[in-house]
């Protein structure tokens, strides 16, 4: 019965989303106020009907109802609760259900919060959510049903992957989608701004904060997803330039670029058909990750030719948004003007150096993971593209645009003279060029020497930022900064902050990549190993029985000079339902070092290979984009978007820019 | 903000201090054995298995996987080192072996050509249509085209209505 009547709810928010999409569209054209009318109640509609088809696997999930094809091969009577919740986004259709709900969640977001907005406007946005949502509806109905019946039901469920029973499972899928499908609503506005000819700074306005709680999301998402792979998998790697992982990586560096040629568009009425286009390829990107991720395409090519149905549909659906939203944009974008006058070096120029860097680098991870399919393809051979080609990339691509990050929040709109803005960096310089020398002197290479360099060059220009603000306050130093969180409105504060996690994230990836120490040792109980300063005392090693999985346990006490600093209990498992062996690592996390202990195959009687690793300020990397992320909500929750007489200076500074173009 | 900045260099310089400091390794009694009889060698073996990719794993280098043939192509490794061969002649002997495609750094041919060249020259594209657009920005001359009347009024009085903050 719950199977039915899910899949009776898909096909309800399939029409709600149809009608949403046809009639709000043709209502705006037309300009029909009761078709319009149509979409914020078909938008909450639609939430509503995928809410309770999503509900009711959830349900199928955590009763075990195995006459459902999803539960019995993604689940199992023995799989904690939890996990059964989570598992339900551990099968493909299960995951594109939580893609669906997310587009929801974003449509009633939007239906709900852009009362302000005129009418025809807000009914175009919606349209295009709409008709996004029918496509994704309908690919889940014609080909990847997640209430397909398994008659008779099968007696015990195959298990949730074990890789997948773990923590993060619960949160990075819905946070990484809830990025993806938030670049929905950035694209919408874009189609929604084509459509109407207002391409403008109002609709710049409009779209940012919709834009940066997205991009947040994405950042967490993928944060999420790196911190899950440093201590599921078992060695200690946090980024591997997985096709799957580029694939979320795509549109967060497009996202990127977006974020801040929306801010010119706003702020100076320049760029705006770049960033519509940036717009377009952000929610393009994350459909071409979905592509990439779900045709089977990335395994092999010729998985994807035999079951090609699902591959064609997100394909075609693509080439359709795609080439939907390019044509449109062809036919619309040259009546869009130049914007402001600014000079060589203003902060017009320095965000168009940092968009022209962020889209190469977006280009380049594309080429590279598309690059092995596509030989394949042709038939001219087999390659694998990884880490030594993107490192080699990427970083040439990133260096350049940290040294303009640290400039840009300095530099005026239209002129920034550049004696000027040297003056006022040179404590940065000499901060940057000090760190450089010590980490030189302490035996840093070249390259992590320059990772530390402009770690200190994004965090003395962020303090100098701030700093200047100060400058014209009276009274003391301390009370000086305690007047500064209300100096600064929220966006600006956001934007530093997430300038300053960048720094932190650099500084954790050069530290760990230079400093790093790790040993593969034999141990039984009894035994002690040494690393990086810290004594490793394997005390005992036991076995367990865990709910669905045998277990092995290891205690690792761990002292510096002879004081005790903790102890772990690192593990590994074996999962009775599918027969898959795990290794969980044990993980004492610091604020300057990780320290990582992984038990690897038994070497003959109570001996284990042990792998022992310290990993110098590891947790910045993440501690990075966690800034990021908050620095994003900061942005996204300033109070200009919330008052109306914003909106009526981004008018004013339209007819400025009508007229400069009349 | 010259003594902040001096605090904030003196803590960016601990920080690496201490980071150095973490690293050297101390001799102590009653060590557990390593598993590789020569670490210094085994550094060496991993180094060049990062480069290589395991053929039978999902997308992971020989070095992090645990997989047999990835094993076996260690002891191969650590075998033609012992042998004298250089890194060079090894990964010449891994690609006669398995093909191209157990390079993670894809070698430089016909075929990858564009793989390699393409970033570079996106990049000089993308600069020389920056280039243009920055140009053709700074000689708009400032109010060449003036504004009706009736335009600059109204825009001067919504600006009116609300003193511009700074942002």
């Amino acid at each position: 019965m719950i199977g039915e009547l899910g899949h009776f709810c898909l096909i309800v928010a399939l029409m709600l989303s149809l009608a949403q999409g046809v009639l709000a569209l043709a209502g705006a054209q037309q300009g029909r106020a009761a078709w319009m009318a149509v979409a914020q109640p078909a938008a909450q509609g639609q939430f509503l009907f995928v809410a309770i088809a999503f509900a009711l696997l959830t349900a199928a999930f955590v009763n075990n109802d195995f006459s459902l094809l999803v539960v019995a091969q993604h689940s199992n009577t023995q799989l904690p609760t939890p996990y059964r919740v989570a598992a339900v986004w551990g099968s493909h259709e299960g995951s594109m259900l939580l893609w669906v709900l997310m587009l929801a969640v974003w449509g009633i977001a939007v239906s709900m919060f852009s009362r302000r907005l005129p009418a025809p406007f807000v009914a175009r946005v919606l349209g295009v959510m709409g008709l996004l949502a029918a496509g994704f509806l309908g690919f889940l109905l014609f080909t990847s049903n997640p209430f397909t019946r398994l008659l008779p039901a099968a007696a015990e469920g195959r298990d949730l992957n074990p890789l997948l029973q773990d923590p993060g499972m619960v949160i990075h899928p819905p946070m990484l989608y809830m990025g993806y499908v938030g670049f929905s609503v950035a694209f919408a506005f874009a189609i929604a701004a084509l459509l109407s000819g207002r391409l403008d700074a109002t609709w710049a306005r409009w779209s940012r904060p919709w834009t940066t709680v997205a991009w947040m999301f994405l950042t967490l998402g993928i944060a999420i997803g790196s911190w899950w792979a440093y201590y599921e998998l078992g060695w200690g790697g946090w980024w591997f330039w997985d096709p799957v992982e580029n694939a979320s990586f795509l549109p967060w560096l497009v996202g990127t670029a977006l974020i801040h040629s929306l801010a010119v568009t706003e702020k100076r009425g320049a760029f705006r058909s770049w960033t519509v286009l940036l717009a377009i390829f952000a929610f393009s990107f994350s459909l071409l990750g979905t592509f990439l991720v779900r045709s089977g395409v990335l395994t092999s090519v010729h998985a994807f030719a035999t079951d090609p149905k699902r591959g064609i549909y997100i394909l075609g659906f693509l080439v359709a948004v795609v080439g939907g939203s390019l044509t449109l944009f062809a036919v619309r974008a040259p009546k869009v003007g130049l914007g402001g006058r600014f000079s060589t070096v203003s902060r017009e120029s320095l965000l168009l150096g940092n968009n022209v860097l962020l889209a190469v680098a977006a280009a380049s991870v594309l080429l590279g993971t598309l690059y092995p399919l596509l030989l394949d393809a042709l038939e001219l051979g087999k390659i694998s593209v990884g880490p030594p080609y993107f490192e080699a990339v990427f970083v040439p691509l990133m260096a350049p645009a940290v040294f303009l990050m640290g400039v840009g929040p300095l530099a005026r709109w239209k002129d920034a003279p550049v004696p000027d803005l040297a003056k006022r960096l040179r404590w940065a310089l000499v901060a940057a060029a000090v760190a450089a020398g010590v980490s030189l002197a302490s035996g840093g290479s070249l390259l992590s020497s320059f990772g530390v360099l402009l770690a200190a060059w994004v965090a003395g220009t962020t303090l100098v930022a701030v700093l200047e603000r100060t400058r014209n306050l009276q009274g003391s130093y301390l009370s000086r900064l305690a007047r500064l969180p209300r100096l600064l409105p929220r966006g600006e504060w956001g934007m530093l902050m997430a300038h300053f996690g960048v720094g932190v994230f650099i500084f954790g990836v050069t530290m760990v990549k230079t400093w790093e120490a790790e040993k593969d040792v034999k141990m039984q109980p009894g035994d002690t190993a040494t690393l990086g300063g810290y004594s490793f005392r394997m005390e005992s090693i036991g076995e367990y029985t865990g709910p669905n999985y045998l277990g092995l346990r290891a205690v690792v006490q761990i002292s510096r000079d002879g004081k005790e600093v903790t102890t772990m209990h690192p593990e590994k498992r074996l999962y009775t339902a599918q027969g898959m062996p795990m290794t969980e690592a044990g993980i004492n996390t610091g604020f300057t070092r990780d320290l990582y202990v992984s038990i690897g195959e038994n070497i003959g009687g109570d001996a284990f290979a042990v792998r022992l690793q310290v990993k110098p300020f590891v947790d910045w990397i993440w501690g990075g984009a966690l800034l990021m992320a908050l620095g994003g909500l900061l942005a996204a929750t300033d109070r200009r978007y919330r008052t109306a007489r914003q909106e009526k200076r981004a008018a004013a500074r339209d007819a400025l820019a009508a007229g400069a173009q009349a | 903000m010259k003594q902040l900045l001096t605090l904030i260099m003196a803590l960016v310089i601990a920080a690496a201090g201490m980071a150095s400091a973490q690293a050297q390794t101390q001799a102590a009694p009653q060590e557990a054995p390593t598993i590789a009889a020569d670490p210094a060698l085994e550094q060496r073996v991993n180094k060049i298995g990062e480069e290589l990719r395991c053929l039978v794993c999902q997308n992971q280098t020989i070095t992090d996987s645990h997989a047999g043939l990835a094993v076996d192509l260690k002891n191969q490794i650590r075998e033609q080192l012992q042998a004298g061969r250089s890194e060079k002649q090894i990964i010449e002997f891994m690609v006669e072996r398995y093909g191209d495609f157990v390079l993670y750094r894809p070698p430089m041919k016909a075929t990858t050509i564009l793989l390699w060249a393409g970033p570079f020259v996106l990049l000089g594209i993308a600069i020389a249509g920056a280039a243009m657009v920055v140009r053709r920005r700074r000689d708009l001359t400032a109010g060449a085209t003036p504004l009706t009347e009736a335009q600059r009024q109204k825009a001067a009085q919504l600006l009116q209505d609300e003193p511009e903050t700074r942002s």
